[in-house]
């Protein structure tokens, strides 16, 4: 092959820049940068974790749009009575404070890959060593007939923390006497298996207090979920007859709805609904797209260190990773972001890298004190983070278990609120 | 068929009887429970002192006694499933600790697994319906607990320790509060160690925690109670 002198020069003053650029950055910048975006389980965990144990010795920048974070998991307890709004919110003062974490409050609008910049919604460019994308979920477009981001206030979905879950829980309460509140529930994967149907539970112990002759219709376009006949059992025993879950096998999944005439229509068959909670199809929150790093809805990583199969300097975490085995739960994304921040530290100052290994427990509160869990160990292949031991509560368990189980929950959550904000 | 049946049977019941006399001697546990009985009485008339009573307590689960009042670290370890077999007595008479941290019974352990036996054989014939509790299984199981002095003599990298505690700090707190979820804080390391190693065989109750333990080597045990014993 004969080298065009041209050529030659070209390649090599991109490599002398390459080589260059650390030391460019060294004088003007002695320290790696990590910005992480999104500031849930899995952003604020992995920027504080990085920003803990570097010392010092990486710069971390976290952009979240919230500066009062609602944490979607225990939504559900507001909605059964179980919490104030106020037990939800969390904010960041303790991650500038204590780790000295650039906080910035703004939306991150797109990521330029080969400049290795993040530009914010404020108008801001921010360059970047390692990128952490833990943008959560969005959903997608015309996912359920009838329904769209437009109509979130007449049919929420209360699918990500805040004045959505609010929202609901203020519509459940001016719900008439014997009237009827709906859920669509989602297709496969989405956000905390269990969701829904805890949801369905603390739905109905609010209701079975305050509108006993109310009723709950549920279309699933599943034909079974998690922790079924955990939910069944409960629901049986603590809300009879209220309850009616139709799956894919009963049309469940053949669904519409008309937020302006407040109807869902299931399977061919119109029903004038008081509440409609409208939990559509999701895919990763939209950063992750704009990034270029999804395939499909997700975004796919390798499970060692969660970094994304379309770039080595950037990671996904949580929800929004196509990982493999685990389920989307705040615990697993909690989880991704320690493996993911001794890998990124490690890259950046040389750390010592240890093996990944990954964790998740979701517990389900039915009624007062009666929870379960279900949880399980992973670790990484180079396919996929893949399950590697369960387990699940058992029907019939008795009370002192159950009520076990959900003061363990009760300590879980200050555990990891403690663990991301602290 | 019949005959093949009937062979089973006899199979069963001779290894039942077989093994009903392993589960110790009586008379030597007696003996042995001496160093019980500055706490514990046992036997006709027996009441609560500075321990329970330990009249029926085969199959009992842990902390269920009325009218005692257990320690919190006790009181959890029934809510968590502790059943008083052969099997957990065992190992809770070689080290309590192990089996319940933070118990309040200050007894050492028997190190011997034939002096935890004969005790064993001896508290049995207090048991409310001997009858009915499993003669073959697992009453009649002379078993050796003892953790392999090689596995308690390993010296933990507390730098991993610390990496991996971080799985533990999604649900146990840093700072040792303890409502809910049990704090694991400035531990001694034996303790510590003894512990998990009761979830990893699953001797101790507890499916998360039997999960978390089952997965981790020798070395990684060591190496979180390394770090633990430190954190502040």
């Amino acid at each position: 092959m004969k080298l065009n002198r041209r050529v030659f020069i070209g390649t090599g003053t991109a490599a002398a820049a390459m080589v260059a650029a650390p030391a460019v950055l060294a004088e003007g910048h002695a320290k790696p940068r990590v910005i992480v975006v999104g500031g849930g389980p899995g952003g604020a965990t992995a920027a504080r974790y990085i920003a803990k144990d570097s010392k010092g010795a990486v710069d971390v920048t976290l952009i979240e749009p919230s500066r009062t974070y609602f944490t979607c998991f225990f939504s559900n307890l507001y909605l059964g009575g179980f919490k104030d709004i106020e037990d939800l919110g969390h904010t960041y003062g303790a991650l500038a404070a204590k780790y000295a974490i650039n906080v910035v409050h703004d939306w991150a609008v797109a990521v330029d890959r080969s400049a290795k910049t993040v530009s914010l919604a404020g108008g801001s460019v921010l360059p970047y060593d390692k990128l952490i994308l833990s943008p959560g979920i969005d959903f997608i477009d015309g996912a359920v007939e009838g329904w769209s981001l437009a109509a979130q206030n007449a049919m929420p979905h209360a699918y990500k923390g805040g004045s959505q879950t609010e929202l609901l829980k203020a519509q459940i309460m001016a719900m008439s006497e014997g009237g009827i509140f709906a859920m669509v529930a989602p297709p496969n994967p989405y956000r905390c298996p269990p969701g829904p149907y805890e949801r369905v539970s603390m739905v109905a112990h609010t209701l079975k207090a305050s509108n006993p002759t109310a009723k709950i219709i549920v279309a699933d376009p599943k034909d079974k979920f998690s922790k079924q006949s955990l939910f069944e059992e409960g629901w049986a025993k603590h809300y009879p007859g209220m309850i009616d879950w139709i799956g894919s096998d009963f049309g469940g999944g053949n669904v519409s709805v008309d937020p302006a005439a407040m109807t869902v229509t299931i399977d061919g068959e119109e029903t004038k609904v008081d509440v409609c909670n409208v939990i559509p199809a999701m895919k990763a929150g939209r950063i992750a797209e704009m990034a270029g790093v999804t395939d499909g809805n997700w975004a796919p990583v390798h499970a060692v260190d969660m970094s994304s199969k379309a770039d080595a300097d950037i990671y996904v975490l949580g929800d929004a990773a196509d990982q493999g085995d685990m389920p989307k739960s705040g615990f697993s994304a909690n989880s991704q972001a320690k493996v993911c921040a001794n890998a990124v530290r490690g890259a950046l100052t040389g750390s010592k890298v240890f093996p990944a290994k990954f964790s998740n427990t979701c517990w389900s509160l039915i009624d007062t004190d009666d929870g379960v869990k279900v949880g399980a160990t992973y670790e990484a292949t180079p396919e996929k983070i893949a399950k590697v031991d369960g387990f699940l509560s058992e029907v019939g368990e008795d009370s002192a278990t159950r009520k076990a189980t959900y003061e363990e929950s009760e300590g879980w959550y200050a555990g990891i609120t403690a663990d991301m904000f602290s | 068929m019949p005959l093949h049946c009937a062979a089973i049977l006899v199979a069963m019941v001779l290894t039942g009887a077989a093994r009903a006399d392993l589960i110790g001697d009586k008379a030597a546990g007696e003996a042995v429970f001496s160093k019980c009985s500055g706490c514990h009485e046992i036997g006709k008339g027996a009441t609560d002192r500075i321990g329970p009573h330990l009249n029926g307590i085969f199959g009992r689960r842990a902390a269920a006694h009325e009218g005692f009042d257990y320690s919190a670290a006790m009181t959890r370890a029934g809510v968590d499933g502790l059943i008083w077999t052969a099997e957990t007595l065992d190992a809770y008479l070689e080290n309590p600790r192990a089996l319940v941290s933070k118990t309040r019974m200050s007894f050492r352990g028997l190190p011997d697994p034939d002096d935890r036996a004969n005790l064993m054989a001896y508290m049995r014939g207090f048991s409310d319906k001997p009858p009915h509790l499993p003669e073959a299984e697992p009453t009649a199981r002379t078993t050796n607990n003892d953790l392999d002095p090689a596995i308690l003599a390993l010296q933990g990298d507390p730098e991993y320790g610390a990496y991996l505690s971080n799985e533990c700090l999604t649900c146990h707190q840093s700072d040792g509060s303890a409502a809910g979820i049990p704090s694991i804080t400035r531990w001694p390391e034996e303790d510590f160690v003894v512990a998990m190693h009761a979830y990893k065989r699953k001797i101790r109750p507890h499916p998360v925690m039997q999960m978390m333990a089952g997965r981790l080597s020798n070395e990684e045990i060591a190496a979180l109670a390394a770090y633990f014993k430190d954190l502040e």
